[in-house]
């Protein structure tokens, strides 16, 4: 059958020469994108869970308070302890240390400070209700409570 | 002069490059936690002024629905002891929007809700009077001894009764309407719509410290 003969020149393979560049591509489009956490956690964060979770859009706003029992319980005992960015604080530091949040904003910003609580879950009520009387001393009233979602029934 | 060998090829071989970048990049995606800022939302009361007293507030007692929970995580929901909290978020939707005695204002908003709303209103004369605000207020009293997990509990379920009024007043559902950003006008708009007169009034009392620690 000469009608059909085989069209020659033309490659069978596609060229698959580029194709560690585009998976290098997403390589770096990943390594960029991921924020490595720069601060360690040194108290227990086993989050509690809620069902009406809301999502806050400016994340410059948010500051982070963590709360829940030391890991290291040799050293800082186990009463739940309260950590402000690398360090434990104590409940009277508070308002020190929304203060030096604030000044991070800008002066417009300033009132719009949301302290995203993240509780271990075993917390009892009163040292949270001493850290809520703190941020209300320090003028720091948008709270978050940090939750994971649960499946509604 | 050392002669080419003349079948190797001169390159390197390139056909593992890919692999080891879908390595890396496998490596990558699982490491990456994208951190999520999700949680329930409140706002503190401002700060009392230790030269005045608190502010006397007259309310009835109809017009708030007491929660209290003990050291030991147990609850009296209106003075009735409750085992679980499945039934409290359709509770205070029963009493927010019972319209006890409602004035003008509040005739006119209940005319404004949808029929499926005001098919709840069951005019209970112990109940609220109104949502509005000076209307039903939902008060929760911890101890210092009640456990975070149990306060997030309620005061997931409390949210939950007003989003879901909120949501139903402009047609979503509930998990669509807290997912209203606000950024445009029109999301802003059917958030305002979903809130105009009816407040989320929570009021979370200082716990009491019997019992706790």
């Amino acid at each position: 059958m000469a009608k059909f003969k085989k069209k020659t020149g033309t490659s069978q393979s596609i060229p698959t020469a580029a194709l560690p560049d585009i998976i290098f591509m997403l390589l770096f489009f990943f390594m960029v994108t991921t924020v490595l956490r720069e601060q360690e956690i040194l108290v227990e964060q086993k989050l509690p869970q809620a069902t009406q979770l809301q999502k806050l859009e400016k994340k410059t706003l948010i500051s982070y308070l963590y709360i829940g029992k030391p890991k290291n319980v040799a050293v800082f005992g186990t009463e739940p302890r309260i950590q402000a960015n690398d360090v434990l604080i104590g409940t009277k530091d508070i308002v020190l240390w929304v203060n030096q949040e604030k000044d991070k904003l800008s002066e417009n910003e300033r009132d719009q400070i949301t302290i995203s609580m993240k509780t271990d879950r075993e917390v009892k009520m009163g040292p949270i209700s001493d850290v809520q009387f703190e941020l209300r001393e320090a003028d720091a009233r948008k709270l978050l409570y940090a939750a994971v979602g649960k499946v509604q029934n | 002069m050392a002669r080419k060998k003349g079948r190797l090829s001169q390159e390197v071989n390139a056909g593992s490059m890919a692999d080891i970048a879908f390595l890396l990049l496998i490596f990558f995606l699982v490491t990456t936690t994208i951190a999520s800022d999700k949680g329930i939302l409140n706002i503190l009361p401002p700060k009392q002024d230790p030269n005045q007293p608190p502010p006397e507030i007259k309310l009835n007692e109809r017009n708030i629905f007491n929660i209290l929970v003990n050291a030991n995580d147990q609850l009296l929901v209106e003075g009735e002891y409750l085992d679980n909290t499945l039934s409290l978020s359709n509770d205070i939707k029963d009493f927010i929007l019972n319209f006890g005695a409602p004035d003008e204002e509040s005739i006119a908003l209940f005319n404004s809700l949808p029929a499926s709303l005001r098919e709840k209103a069951k005019r209970d004369p112990s109940s609220s009077d109104h949502p509005m605000a000076g209307g039903a207020v939902v008060s929760i009293k911890t101890n210092r001894g009640t456990s975070y997990e149990k306060y997030l509990e309620i005061l997931d379920q409390v949210k939950r009764a007003y989003f879901e009024i909120y949501a139903e007043r402009v047609g979503l559902t509930s998990d669509q309407y807290r997912a209203l950003t606000g950024k445009t006008p029109a999301e802003k708009e059917l958030i305002d719509r979903g809130k105009e007169g009816i407040p989320m009034a929570i009021s979370i009392a200082e716990p009491d410290k019997i019992g706790g620690n």
